[in-house]
């Protein structure tokens, strides 16, 4: 579902970041985890096509990302993933229902109320579409940026720094959340984190085998196969 | 949600800097509104008012002040011209129709009129009620004037001698009225109109005391000006100059002294246009703040969209809707604004009995407003939206 094989990153004037290849299933979690600039975000950014790799490639969902032009990328990005960023960034401008259709907006897939209804019952917060972002819970929040990123059933989700700024009880809310619906949609999950509470809250495979592939980041690392 | 719904709420999360931005567009545009209107419904007025009039031949004197007052009723005559020499102006070869007009007199402040029924048909007017004068001491009363007067048909008057308040009574010649004209919306309606001998009754008797004083003042009679009309276009070349040099009357165009009068308030029009100019400017400044600092605090929501597959042509599109938005809202505003001043104005003028202007009309040349209002609140929008193009989802990730 997600291969990398030599990619590497190179910021204008700093030292390349070569990350480690990588070769996950569909529906498989994925890891990220490294101290700060170790190219997390980069990564991402590289999976999501919105930069493109200085050498080796990335696929996604049989998509050789790093080949589509501009334009694409963002079709492409549009028809395939799903994001939650670290600060959440709902619209103040918005209630939480057009939040979701600002998604819908941006994707040019507008497939209406039903849909994001479904998206905000299937989170628990039905009840909040005609509320403004200011007055939700914390919690309450990260379900609707959660409904906002699964909305469109995306084949990959992109989770940057999820639990940051949360308490023991609500990252575990998160990831639980995050894992559940990733799951359910059969999506490929790929989690960007520096929080060392967020591994534990992942469930174990029925083997009782660690839940997701580790992709420990650090910076000009050497190519590797995970 | 599409594009404009979207900007819509995005335009009213900040609703006093929204409302701001349309107030100030909506002063500029209200200001163009109410010249354009104003200059439509001069230029009707000068239209209807001159239609069918080729020369104005009065005595000599300002031009300007002729037509102002032949023909618009709003100046005094410059003197009076002999009868005879109107008489003969009916038999110049070039000219098709004569219209003598005799002032000196008012009622109220309406101006009484002495001519003969062809001022009447020149207007096209009919009669609300009655007839039109059969005998001498008869009037019919303009629509307008009638209204303001409460007059009505059998009702009898008495002029004052002079075009304004203030003037002596012509206490023993009193007026009956004859006929009520429907309105034209030309002059006429603002008029009491006469048969010429009643002017010449009214003025004679206080200085002739016999009969044989009034045969001499009938071959002395005078009249204030005449209106004619050409047989061909031609004449226009040929007869004010024949007027000018070989009689003691003056001739005046009405399309020349027209032009010149605009181009004399044009100086005043062309203040208020700058100044109106200058308001759509610091609108037109003040909408690119607003978009400029709105593409600043949003900067992480429009890299969230980018993120979620909005092209940056797509969010560069949504803050040119937003500039759209206001460029509607003020059109609206605008238009109606300067309607209502205009109409203000006009209702301030009829109170004064002066020159016509009409209530709401919607002019081809208005349509220039929302035209503008648009392309200010876009060329304000371009830069903004140029800085929304260039959001780049890296700033969501760092």
């Amino acid at each position: 579902m997600i291969q990398t094989r030599d990619l590497t990153y190179g910021y204008p004037g700093s030292a390349p970041i070569a990350f480690p290849d990588l070769n996950v299933a569909q529906g498989s979690i994925v890891l990220l985890s490294g101290p700060s600039g170790c190219g997390k975000s980069t990564w991402l950014a590289l999976v999501a096509g919105i930069v493109q790799p200085a050498s080796g490639s990335v696929t996604v969902a049989g998509q050789s990302v790093g080949t589509l032009s501009p334009v694409a990328a963002d079709a492409w990005r549009a028809s395939t993933i799903g994001f939650l960023p670290q600060k959440l960034h709902l619209s103040e401008a918005l209630t939480v229902s057009q939040n979701l259709a600002m998604a819908q907006w941006a994707s040019g897939r507008p497939e209406g109320h039903a849909s994001i209804d479904a998206a905000l019952k299937a989170l628990g917060v039905a009840d909040l579409g005609a509320r403004k972002p200011s007055q939700l819970s914390c919690g309450q929040a990260q379900r609707v940026a959660l409904a906002r990123a699964v909305l469109l059933r995306p084949q990959v989700i992109l989770a940057d720094e999820p639990t940051a700024s949360l308490d023991d009880e609500a990252a575990a809310t998160a990831i639980s959340l995050l894992v559940t619906t990733a799951m359910e949609q059969g999506a490929t999950l790929a989690i960007a984190t520096h929080d060392g509470r967020v591994a534990p809250l992942i469930p174990l495979t029925d083997e009782g085998q660690a839940g997701y592939t580790a992709l420990k980041l650090s910076r000009i690392a050497a190519g590797a196969t995970v | 949600m599409k594009t404009i719904a979207l900007s819509w709420r995005y335009l009213w999360s900040r609703p006093l800097s929204a409302s701001l931005n349309v107030l100030l567009l909506s002063l500029g545009l209200a200001s163009i509104t109410f010249l354009l209107l104003v200059s439509f419904h001069l230029n009707k007025a000068f239209d209807k008012d001159l239609a069918g009039v080729d020369v104005v031949v009065g005595a000599k004197g300002s031009p300007m002040q002729l037509i102002l007052c032949g023909v618009f009723h709003i100046d005094v005559p410059p003197g009076n011209i002999p009868l005879k020499a109107v008489k003969a102006l009916k038999d110049h070869p070039m000219v098709a129709s004569v219209i003598p007009i005799s002032l000196g007199d008012s009622f109220r402040g309406f101006r009484i009129v002495g001519t003969t029924h062809e001022y009447i048909s020149h207007f096209g007017a009919g009669l609300a009620q009655g007839h039109l004068w059969d005998r001498s001491m008869q009037a019919v009363v303009g629509s307008t004037a009638a209204r303001k007067l409460g007059i009505q048909v059998g009702h009898t008057f008495t002029g004052s001698h002079g075009l304004g308040a203030g003037g002596h009574l012509h206490g023993d010649k009193s007026y009956s009225v004859a006929g009520i004209l429907n309105p034209t919306g030309t002059v006429l309606d603002r008029l009491i109109v006469t048969d010429t001998a009643s002017v010449w009754d009214v003025h004679e008797d206080h200085t002739a005391v016999n009969g044989e004083d009034r045969n001499v003042l009938a071959d002395e009679r005078e009249v204030t000006m005449a209106l004619v009309r050409y047989k061909t276009p031609l004449a226009a070349m040929s007869f004010p100059r024949y007027i000018n040099t070989s009689t003691e009357m003056q001739a005046a165009a009405p399309a020349v002294e027209i032009s010149r009068l605009l181009s004399m308030l044009g100086v005043g029009t062309e203040v208020l246009r700058a100044f109106a100019g200058v308001l759509l400017l610091t609108a037109g400044l003040s909408v690119f703040i607003a978009l400029w600092n709105a593409v600043r605090e949003r900067r992480s929501d429009l890299a969230l969209l980018r993120m979620l597959g909005a092209s940056p042509l797509k969010i560069a599109r949504l803050l040119m809707a937003e500039a759209l938005w206001l460029g509607i809202m003020a059109s609206v505003m605008g238009m109606l604004g300067g309607q209502a001043l205009t109409a203000l104005i006009a209702w301030m003028l009829q109170l004064d009995n002066s020159l016509l202007i009409g209530g709401l009309a919607w002019p081809v040349d208005i349509w220039v407003v929302p035209a503008l209002a648009c392309c200010v609140s876009m060329a304000a929008a371009i830069l903004p939206a140029l800085g929304a193009y260039r959001v780049s989802v890296l700033e969501l990730l760092q």
